[in-house]
């Protein structure tokens, strides 16, 4: 016992000394960062990083050939540590996460039969896949044997399905898809991502102005995930519930359904889930990427500066918002109508919009409060300029002067700020536009007796949207066509009494495609009105350039508009940055909302010292070629949800909203309508 | 010399310590997945499998045997391999760096391959001359890199094919390895 005892004590002793006096003379110098490094990191070998093992990503950290945030299971938390370390600042330690672009799965056709090793990179060797989409996923699973971390399986549709909660975002799936299937992207990218023609886009996809994944949402949708389908459109439109409403839904317009049957009512099922967030009292929260430290100023609060402001603050800037009017949301608010939009529910939505962190001055011109100089003086790293187009174009026609004569926008908003107008018996809107109908529809619910819309073509040539025209006919509003005003005719206190027009017909088409309308000789007609509303489009009010000598070198259009890179929307200042009516002219809300995403785009890349230059393969309001088809085979007919409104009684003496939402059930039945359509392919049990 | 060479071919192949001994097998399961890293765990226990049969020799002939204290065998063994494991590390950080960063992790992993262990006591059990147990301790390691390199080449392969999900990764390697084993069981009828 006792010798045992003494020989293992001997033995350990032995080895003791011998590895003490060995790491004497075998000491190799290390910069004891590393081992502070390898403390912060997580310890599990995994390899994620690149790197074998923690120690060698350590190394790598420690000789400047790894970022802080090396560490893909470790966290932000980590990586502000090994910063700290290392003396540097954290950078954009944003966590990325992999997500799968194709839901097409195997609902293209095969293109021939391939048994060959199950290898995605073995059957792409082969015309690029058996499948008839060429962008699609091809289903072998590369990707799930490449995940280190179990994240991801094929799924039942066959194509990978990403568990969030496991992916750490070390891009391994993305590196061995041949397809660009996957991509793991942080916040930041998806946020400023543009259509692209590799991308598998369903039209109405591609046609959205603000190029909202609507498949995704309307699956959403089905599968009862309302908040998920909310976040899906928040992410491209941070006006939803305005959106829901005001639309004109360019996308139905494309829908794949509406081919062979009714077009799936996309803008309702929106309506739906954004109105179902705002009566549940509680919002979804919105993740914000780190700050930046850079400030942005955004002059004019409507469509297309929350737009941007929001995009702004979500990639990590500081913004701040000033609006001219005493509240914010610009045409929406002034230019909308109560009954089309309610305050109320506009007011909810701003304020989610500046929850985030946006701050702002209401009741500031640019131009007389502040100017342009101003505004650079006071900090700001960049500008954008969402000012809207305000000023009415007048009629040029005599007596336009006279008490009694409005002009559309300067009417719709002093009603809409809450000023009294005095409202004539017999009144006229001249012009064809969804100013000139929400005119006539606001002085309908005003009390006058008789509202008459007089437009210069015919009702297949007015530019407002159809279901507007009809709601206004329901409403009693009569339509005198083919007419051009000549002059406003006055009483003797000089009020306007009557309104003479001209009889026109329709000769040869225009530049835009329309027929010219040409006068009729001798056919003046005098029409009995005490009310004369012009409502022929706006234009941008461009003052501010008379102040300072730095702004006069901004380049604005014949239009008035300001002049900007149409796909980068950056102005001839490099700094200033438009969209939305004053840099597009009078057009959508949701082109304004597209326009402000991809200011903060442009304004991000300028900001972070990038080449402000236009995403590659970007489509740009163009369709990808062989993806709009001329049928589809094997659809069975079933009705679209029709709109519940209030009847027509009960909305011509009130401001209450028209158009009512859809019940949870219609919503249900609607979304089941969408074939899911991807780039060529859609579902096609959906179909049947 | 013909004995060495039988010796060699006996440790190698008729009892290869992996797929005939069963002995390593966490390192033979853990390391197979892909080929550059069962050549860098192969490299790695010949490298320290020689040592250690060298060193476990000389402690129980001069030590143990000497003072007649051979129930000391196993715990005198572990606590030299993994001393020995951690020298070699510092010696070759210093003096060999490109040896050092080209067996990087696997080298520390060794200190518990049980195969190490085994062969050390599998020498002086068979109470081997020095000569003997240097080639035996050397062919073992050899025996047990073929095996985790063939191994190896065949777990690249099956992730290509259609497993069926309840024997997908481990228990088809597993089922995989057994069949090897059968294979090696084959030069049995040799000896």
């Amino acid at each position: 016992m006792t010798e045992a005892l003494l020989f293992m004590f001997g033995l350990g002793a032995a080895c003791g000394s011998i590895l003490s006096i060995a790491s004497k003379i075998f000491y190799v110098y290390e910069d004891p960062r590393i081992a502070e490094v390898e403390g912060f990191l997580a310890g599990a070998n995994c390899g994620g990083c690149g790197y074998a093992g923690c120690s060698a990503a350590a190394v790598a950290v420690v000789a400047g050939k790894a970022p802080p945030s090396v560490c893909i299971v470790a966290g932000p938390e980590s990586a502000t540590n090994v910063a700290r370390v290392m003396g540097v600042d954290a950078g954009a330690a944003e966590s990325k996460t992999s997500s799968n672009k194709c839901q097409g799965g195997d609902r293209a056709e095969d293109i021939y039969f391939y048994m060959g090793i199950r290898s995605c990179q073995a059957v792409n060797a082969l015309f690029g896949g058996k499948r008839e989409c060429d962008i699609g996923c091809l289903g072998y699973g590369d990707c799930v044997r490449a995940c280190l971390f179990d994240a991801i399986e094929i799924g039942p549709e066959g194509f990978p399905v990403i568990d969030e909660g496991k992916c750490v975002g070390c891009g391994a799936c993305e590196r061995v898809c041949p397809k660009n299937v996957l991509s793991v992207t942080t916040l930041r990218d998806r946020l400023l991502h543009f259509n692209q023609e590799d991308d598998c886009l369903a039209p109405c996809q591609q046609t959205c102005p603000a190029q909202i994944d609507i498949p995704k949402y309307i699956a959403q949708i089905k599968s009862g995930d309302y908040d998920g389908a909310v976040r899906t459109i928040r992410d491209r439109n941070p006006l939803l519930l305005s959106c829901g409403r005001v639309c004109p839904h360019p996308c139905e317009d494309f829908c794949r359904r509406g081919i062979e049957d009714e077009a799936v009512s996309i803008n309702q099922l929106k309506r739906f889930v954004a109105d179902r967030e705002m009566h549940s009292g509680k919002r979804i929260p919105v993740p914000c990427a780190p700050d930046t430290g850079k400030k942005v100023a955004v002059i004019g609060g409507g469509p297309a500066g929350l737009t941007c402001a929001y995009y702004l603050r979500r990639l990590g800037h500081d913004v701040t918002i000033y609006e001219a009017m005493p509240e914010l949301g610009g045409m929406i608010r002034y230019g909308i109508p109560e009954y089309r939009l309610p305050k109320k529910v506009l007011d909810w939505e701003i304020e989610g919009i500046l929850n985030l962190g946006i701050r702002v001055h209401t009741h500031v011109k640019l131009g007389i409060d502040f100017n342009l100089p101003s505004v650079v003086a006071a900090g700001y790293d960049a500008i954008f300029l969402g000012v809207g187009a305000w000023k009415d174009y007048s009629l040029k026609i005599e007596g336009e002067d006279l008490p009694g004569c409005y002009t559309g926008i300067d009417f719709l908003s002093r009603i809409a700020s809450g000023e009294t107008i005095p409202i004539g018996r017999r009144a006229v809107v001249v012009g064809g536009g969804n100013t000139a109908i929400d005119c006539v529809r606001t002085l309908i619910r005003l009390g006058a007796e008789e509202v008459y819309i007089l437009y210069r073509r015919t009702r297949k040539e007015m530019p407002a949207n159809a279901v507007e025209i009809e709601a206004a006919e329901h409403e009693g509003v009569k339509f005198i066509f083919l007419a051009a005003p000549v002059r406003v005719v006055g009483d003797d206190q000089g009020n306007a009494t009557h309104l003479e027009y001209l009889k026109m017909e329709l000769g040869e088409p225009d530049a835009s495609g329309r027929r010219r309308p040409v006068p009729v000789e001798g056919s003046e007609t005098l029409l009995e009105a005490d009310m004369i509303i012009s409502a022929i489009g706006q234009q941008p009010e461009i003052t501010f350039k008379e102040e300072g000598k730095r702004v006069q070198s901004l380049k604005t259009t014949r239009w008035n508009t300001i002049d900007v890179d149409p796909e980068t929307l950056q102005s001839s200042i490099p700094y200033i940055f438009a969209a939305g009516d004053a840099a597009t002219g009078p057009s959508l809300v949701v082109d304004a909302i597209g326009g402000g995403r991809r200011a903060a785009r442009s304004i991000h890349l300028y900001l972070s010292g990038q080449a402000v230059t236009p995403p590659e393969k970007a489509l740009f309001k163009r369709h990808i070629p062989g993806t709009l088809f001329d049928s589809v085979p094997g659809i069975q007919k079933i009705p679209r949800i029709p709109m519940p409104e209030l009847p027509v009684e009960e909305r011509i003496c009130s401001f209450v909203e028209v158009d009512q939402v859809i019940s949870e059930e219609d919503a249900k039945k609607e979304s089941s309508r969408c074939l899911d359509c991807g780039r060529i392919c859609y579902n096609k049990d959906a179909a049947a | 010399m013909g004995d060495y060479i039988l010796l060699a071919i006996s440790c190698i192949l008729v009892n290869n310590i992996l797929l005939a001994q069963y002995l390593g097998n966490c390192p033979f399961l853990g390391t197979s997945k892909k080929m550059e890293t069962a050549v860098g765990m192969a490299m790695a226990v010949v490298f320290v499998l020689v040592l250690a049969g060298v060193i476990t020799w000389l402690l129980e002939t001069y030590v143990l045997k000497a003072f007649g204290l051979e129930y000391l065998r196993t715990i005198a063994f572990i606590l030299v391999i993994a001393s020995l494991v951690q020298f070699v590390e510092m010696f070759l950080k210093k003096s060999v760096p490109a040896l050092y960063t080209g067996l990087g992790i696997f080298l520390p992993l060794i200190t518990t391959n049980c195969a190490v262990m085994g062969v050390c006591l599998i020498n002086v059990n068979e109470e081997y001359t020095f000569m003997q147990s240097l080639v035996t301790s050397f062919s073992y390691a050899v025996g047990f890199g073929l095996a985790l390199i063939l191994f190896a080449g065949v777990r690249e392969r099956i992730i290509l094919g259609r497993v069926p999900r309840p024997l997908q990764d481990t228990a088809i390697g597993l089922v995989t390895a057994g069949v090897l084993s059968l294979a090696f069981f084959a030069f049995k009828g040799m000896a």
